[in-house]
Order: C-alpha cells, then sequence, then structure tokens
C-alpha cells in the first residue's frame, strides 16, 4: 500500500476537523475537532517520517501530543467554567469580546 | 607696561556680595539692609578712591592697571580672560558710579523708608552698582557685555519695583524690550570684532585695527552696531522712546540710573571704542547725526512735559544727545563728552533728587501745575536744585557751562557746513534747554500755591537733603575743576592719544569767547521766555489746556515715538502674532487633530470585523493559512 493514502487519509481528518470548527457550535465538538485536526497533522509527520526514513517528524509527532494534552487540560477547564456562568455550551454565546 | 591691582576685584565684589545677602537673605535682615546696602556702596567707593589716588601716584603713561582674575573662555588660539582694567576712563565712571551711588543710597534710606521692600530695593540697587562697575572694568567687549546686560536687569527690576501697579511693570518691560534691540547691537559688535580680530578684547582690538585688519566697511560695520547698542542703552534716537516710561521707578533710581551713570554707558562704549570711530568715518558721521537728532529731540519733548520727572527725562536725552555728539566729533571730542558725562551725573542727578524731594513733600504728586511757590516751603531742595539749574542751562561759573560750551565750540570747529549746523543745533539746544529748565524752576519752586488740598509740603530729612546738598556742591565746582589749566583733558589724554596741546592754538571757526557769548546769548533767550510765559503773575492752568498748537500736541505725545514704535513695529508684531495663532490653530493643530480622527474613522470602519464570533475568527485564520500556502504555491511554480 502507498505510503500516499496516509497522506490522503491525513488531509481528509485534517478537513473534517476543519469544518467541524466552523460549522458546529457546541464547544465541546468544536474542540474534538481541533484535537482531529491536530491529529491528522500527527499522521502527515510520522508518514513524512516513514518516507523521509528520519525520526524527526516522530518527534514531533510526540511533542504534538504534550502539547495538545496541555491544551485538553486549559481548554477543557474553560468550556466548563463558562458552561458554569453561562449554562451554555454554544460558542456563539459567548461573544463579548466585541464592540 | 602696565601695572596689576589686586584691589580691582573688590570693587565689584562687594556690591554684588551685599546684593546676593540682601536677596537671599531672612526678613530678620528688613531692619538692616538699607545699612548694609549703603555700607557696601560706600565701601566700593573707599576702594575706588584708594586707586584713584594710587593711580595719581603714577606717571601719566603707566596709570592703567590690569588684574587678570581667570581665564573665562579658551577655545583653540582663541582666548578670553576675565581681566578688570582699570585706566583714566575707568576710573571716571567708578568713581561717579561708586560716590553718586553712595550718596543715592544714602538718600534711599529715607526716601524708601516707608516702603516695606526697602531690602529687596538695596539689593537691587547694588546688583546695579556691580553689574555698572563691571561693565567699566571689563577689558574686553564680552566682559562689557556682562556687565552691559547686569546693568539692563537692574534697571528692568528698579523700573519695575513697584510693579503691582500695571503700568509700572509695562514701562519696565518698554524698556527691557528696547534696551534688547541695542544689546542686538553690541553682541554684532562683538561678533564682528571676532571674527575681523580674532580678539575680543580692547586692546586686542585696537592692534587689529591700527594694524589694517579689517576693511573699511567692517569697520564701518563694527561702529555701527557699537552705535545700535549705545543708542539702546542711551535712549538715544530711534530707541529714545523708554526713558520717559522708566521714570514709573522710584526716584532715586531715575537719578542713579536713568539720568547719572547707566544711560551714559553708550558714551562710554563709544568713547572706549574710539579707536574704532576714528577711522570709521560713516559710522562717525551716524554717531554725530544720533547726537544731534537726539539732543533737539529730547528738548523739545522736554518743553511740553508736566511731569516734572518725565521734563528731567527729556532733559537727560537731550544731554545725552550732546555728549553723543561731542564722541563723534573725533580726537577731541570724547575727553569733552567725558567732561560734560560728569558734570551731567553730578547736576542731573541732584535735580532728580530734588525732584524726588519734592515729591516726598507733596504726596508723590509729579505734576508740575500742582505745584507752585514751593520755595518757601522747601528752601535746601529749593537750593540744590536751583544750582543744578543753573549749571545744567550753562551759567558760568557752574559745571554745566564748562562743559557744554567746549561740546559748543568743537561742534562749531567740526569744518565747514557741518559745523554751522552742528553749532547752530548745539546754540538751538542750549536755548531749549534754557527754556524747559526756566518752566521746571518756574512751575515748581516761584508763582502761585496751585497745590491739592491735602498737600501739606515741607522740607524733607537730612538724609535726602544731604546729598543733595553735596551733589549741588559738585554741580557748582566740578565744571572749573575739571577746566583748570585743561586738567581733565591732560589726565584723559593716554587713552584717547589725542593731542590737545595745539588745541588752544588751533584755527577756530569763532574765537572761544564768542562761542560762549553766542551760548550765553541762547541761554538768555531761553530763559526770558521761559519767564515771560510761566513768570511771575501768569496764571498756570491746573490742567494742561487742550487748544494748543498741532506742534504741542506732538510734543506732548513725546514726538509721536510711541506711535511710531507701535505702528511700525508693535501692531505689524501684533499681527503676525495673531497670524502665527491661527496658523498654529489650523496647521499644526489642525494635522495633530486630522491624525487622531484619521484613526478614528478607519478605526471605526476595521472594528466591524470584531463580530466575538470565536467561528468567525477561526474562519479567517484558515483563509490566511490558505492563502500563505496559496501564495507559497504559486510562488514556487
Amino acid at each position: 500500500m502507498s505510503l500516499d493514502n496516509y497522506l490522503y487519509l491525513s488531509a481528509l481528518l485534517f478537513t473534517i476537523g476543519a469544518a467541524g470548527v466552523l460549522i458546529r457550535r457546541n464547544a465541546i465538538v468544536v474542540f474534538m475537532c481541533i484535537e482531529l485536526m491536530l491529529n491528522a497533522s500527527n499522521l502527515a509527520f510520522v508518514t513524512f517520517a516513514r518516507m523521509n526514513g528520519s525520526i524527526d517528524g516522530q518527534l514531533f509527532a510526540f511533542f504534538t501530543m504534550v502539547v495538545a494534552a496541555c491544551e485538553v487540560v486549559v481548554g477543557l477547564a474553560i468550556i466548563v467554567t463558562i458552561y458554569r456562568s453561562r449554562r451554555s455550551a454554544s460558542v456563539d454565546d459567548a461573544r463579548l469580546l466585541k464592540l | 607696561m602696565n601695572g596689576t591691582s589686586q584691589m580691582l576685584v573688590y570693587l565689584i565684589a562687594i556690591p554684588l556680595f551685599s546684593a546676593t545677602v540682601l536677596l537671599l537673605g531672612s526678613r530678620a535682615l528688613d531692619k538692616v539692609g538699607h545699612i548694609i546696602g549703603t555700607l557696601a556702596s560706600t565701601a566700593a567707593f573707599v576702594v575706588g578712591l584708594l586707586e584713584f589716588f594710587a593711580m595719581l601716584g603714577r606717571a601719566p603713561e603707566n596709570r592703567a592697571v590690569t588684574q587678570p582674575l581667570f581665564t573665562w573662555i579658551e577655545v583653540g588660539n582663541f582666548n578670553v580672560g576675565a581681566t578688570l582694567l582699570l585706566d583714566q576712563l575707568s576710573i571716571c565712571f567708578v568713581l561717579l558710579i561708586t560716590g553718586v551711588g553712595t550718596l543715592i543710597h544714602i538718600y534711599s534710606i529715607a526716601y524708601m523708608s516707608h516702603d516695606k521692600d526697602r531690602r529687596r530695593f538695596f539689593a537691587f540697587l547694588n546688583l546695579f552698582i556691580a553689574a555698572m562697575l563691571l561693565l567699566v572694568l571689563g577689558d574686553s567687549y564680552l566682559s562689557l557685555y556682562v556687565g552691559w546686560e547686569g546693568v539692563g536687569l537692574a534697571s528692568y527690576l528698579l523700573i519695575g519695583f513697584w510693579n503691582q501697579k500695571p503700568a509700572y511693570a509695562t514701562a519696565a518691560k518698554k524698556a527691557f524690550v528696547a534696551n534688547r534691540v541695542g544689546d542686538v547691537g553690541l553682541s554684532l559688535a562683538v561678533m564682528i570684532a571676532f571674527v575681523q580680530f580674532g580678539s575680543v578684547s580692547f586692546s586686542g582690538v585696537a592692534e587689529g585695527v591700527e594694524a589694517g585688519k579689517a576693511s573699511s566697511l567692517a569697520l564701518n560695520c563694527l561702529g555701527a552696531a557699537l552705535l545700535l547698542a549705545a543708542v539702546g542703552k542711551s535712549a538715544q534716537f530711534p530707541l529714545q522712546a523708554w526713558l520717559g516710561d522708566a521714570m514709573a521707578g522710584p526716584t532715586p533710581v531715575s537719578a542713579l540710573i536713568h539720568a547719572a551713570t547707566m544711560v551714559t554707558a553708550g558714551v562710554y562704549l563709544i568713547s572706549r571704542s574710539h579707536f574704532v570711530f576714528d577711522v570709521a568715518s560713516v559710522a562717525q558721521l551716524l554717531v554725530v547725526i544720533v547726537g544731534a537728532i537726539t539732543l533737539l529731540f529730547g528738548a523739545i519733548i522736554g518743553m511740553a512735559k508736566d511731569d516734572i520727572k518725565k521734563a528731567l527725562a527729556a532733559s537727560t536725552m537731550s544731554q545725552i544727545g550732546y555728549m553723543i555728539l561731542a564722541t563723534g566729533l573725533g580726537p577731541v571730542g570724547y575727553a569733552f563728552a567725558m567732561m560734560h558725562l560728569l558734570t551731567h551725573g553730578f547736576f542731573k542727578a541732584g535735580m532728580f533728587l530734588g525732584a524726588g524731594s519734592v515729591m516726598h513733600g507733596m504726596n508723590d504728586e509729579v505734576d508740575m501745575r500742582k505745584y507752585g511757590a514751593l520755595r518757601k516751603y522747601m528752601p535746601v531742595t529749593f537750593i540744590t536744585f536751583g544750582l543744578g539749574y543753573l549749571a545744567i542751562i550753562g551759567v558760568p561759573p557752574f559745571a554745566g557751562f564748562y562743559s557744554k560750551d567746549k561740546i559748543i565750540e568743537i561742534a562749531l570747529d567740526a569744518g565747514g557746513a557741518k559745523g554751522i549746523i552742528l553749532g547752530s543745533i548745539t546754540l538751538l539746544g542750549a536755548a531749549i534747554t534754557a527754556f524747559y529748565m526756566s518752566r521746571v524752576m518756574l512751575m515748581t519752586f516761584f508763582g502761585s500755591k496751585r497745590w491739592e488740598a491735602d498737600a501739606h509740603p515741607h522740607e524733607s530729612p537730612a538724609l535726602m537733603t544731604i546729598p543733595m546738598v553735596i551733589l549741588a556742591i559738585g554741580s557748582i565746582s566740578a565744571g572749573f575743576i575739571f577746566n583748570l589749566g585743561d586738567r581733565f583733558i591732560n589726565f584723559l589724554n593716554p587713552v584717547f592719544h589725542s593731542d590737545h596741546s595745539g588745541h588752544g592754538e588751533k584755527e577756530h571757526l569763532l574765537p572761544p569767547i564768542v562761542v560762549s557769548a553766542l551760548a550765553l546769548t541762547a541761554v538768555a533767550i531761553g530763559v526770558s521766555i521761559a519767564i515771560a510765559k510761566y513768570g511771575r503773575g501768569k496764571s498756570i492752568p491746573a490742567v494742561a489746556p487742550a487748544d494748543v498748537s498741532v506742534w504741542t500736541k506732538v510734543a506732548r505725545r513725546d514726538l509721536l515715538q510711541d506711535d511710531l514704535n507701535e505702528a511700525l513695529f508693535m501692531r505689524p508684531g501684533q499681527e503676525l502674532t495673531k497670524a502665527l495663532a491661527i496658523v498654529d490653530e489650523k496647521v499644526i493643530d489642525g494635522a495633530v487633530r486630522g491624525v487622531g480622527s484619521l484613526t478614528l474613522d478607519v478605526a471605526s470602519g476595521v472594528r466591524r470585523t470584531q463580530t466575538g464570533f470565536v467561528r468567525s475568527y477561526a474562519l479567517w485564520v484558515i483563509v490566511g493559512a490558505v492563502g500563505i500556502l496559496a501564495t507559497i504555491a504559486v510562488m514556487s511554480l
């Protein structure tokens, strides 16, 4: 099986994630879509590592996972806090930062 | 060849120290401030006298002494030392400044006794003495400049001493501004001297002139710049307008600064720069013209003034015109100018003090129309003022006769039409002087009482009359003593290097005895007209009559000098200021405000993109990322 297919899959997953971020209103779902985009890029990293015979890409994938884990901690905390105060997890409801 | 003296610095340091103490000291000094000030001035006078006697003990050619203080400016081979120079010319001024100054300090103790700011007054007087001494003792134009500005400052502070009255504060400002115009001349002169001769010391410039380092044009420019400086400081035409208003200051100030000393600084400057004017014929001619115009100008204004101090101020202007005229007449003139300067210092200071004494007794009334018959009530003031009067109009053997007569004489001897014109002007001036001074005398001390109801004239205390008596003695004797065997001329000779020995045998246009007779005739005419108009039996209206000829009106308005200044300089200046204010408001502020409002407008458009929807921000992020990728893709094709 050609390694290209992994790249196609990666691109597909990234697109689904991006579309989800743009389309969905529920913060949890948006958040999951962001995770999907991160993992799509991880897949691309690993694939390129394999293609180039270098482990740099795998290393980057680990970095991404660590950062993503941290991001989940902070992001979920924010979402939970917003939900507690506003009784809503819709990203469109939290739009106070405008003129 | 010049000796040195370690004492010169004390002349300046003592009054300066006293001024500092009085200005910075606490109220505790209020009780003794006037005594400290007077003692400082007296000490300076004693130092001056010691120096004078030491000078007389030396041979005439070695009489100048110097005292190097420190190196002031040292740039490359340009070197200005703060050096004091005392020669025959300076000592005349030193004795005049400290001598008359001390008398006026004593007078002021009584005159200012009711003023709560007396300590400040004495501090300023001391400051003036110190600055004026620096002016005459500096050995370079730069040191002179420092003193020049110092006396300007002291004059400003003292004219505006009662600055709670807006009119007085304005008078002080006017004097300061007019002086500033003249100061531009002096700073230009310093620059020209530096450029042309690489030196600003008197000796350096004199050597440079002698060596022919400068072109005739440069020398004439230098002379004209010096003349401008002298014109400003000495209230000569066309910068004379400030002197009349300067009478706003306390009367002792008018006597010391605006009659005896500071206003004569211009004469000093020209005499000191004789080496320039001796070779700059155009500038010298300008000096004569300025002097001649001013001597008539002042005299005409003097005829129309009812304010006793302003009449005396106009007279000062006119007498300094005589001096300036004399300095413009070349080597023979300097010494005579100095002689008139010194005698004028005596009699005019005396008369101002007399005027102050009259004001003191008349509730500070200055309008001569409200005086009259004061001779019975103020005998000492009357006699001392009268002696000053006889001196200024030039009655022999009083001081003014000797000094003014000499000036008329040399004016007539100037040669050709110039001599005849100048001689006529000086004679006419003498006649007018006699007229207006007689008018002052008659209106103040003779005639009927025209006092205000609450006036109780009385003789002034001894502290005021004694200085007046001493100055009156000077007015009687100074001219005679100076003239004894040409003593004064010979004394000054080493400074001006002029050969006066042949003066007696020189070809005269008219013999001296005829000149004296002419001058006395002119004086007699002036006095007779005054007696005919203001003498016994003539009524003097309490308010100046309004139905007078246009000439009288013009003279009352100071020959339109203020109107001219206002029309030529003040109004255009105000218009320029207004225009600049508009430019500032519209253009500069407009630009600043424009930047602000532009930013606001742009921002209020751009801020619509900030919707608050996270998803729309995310869309922009993705659009941006895609855009960058697309660009990279296109570029790498």
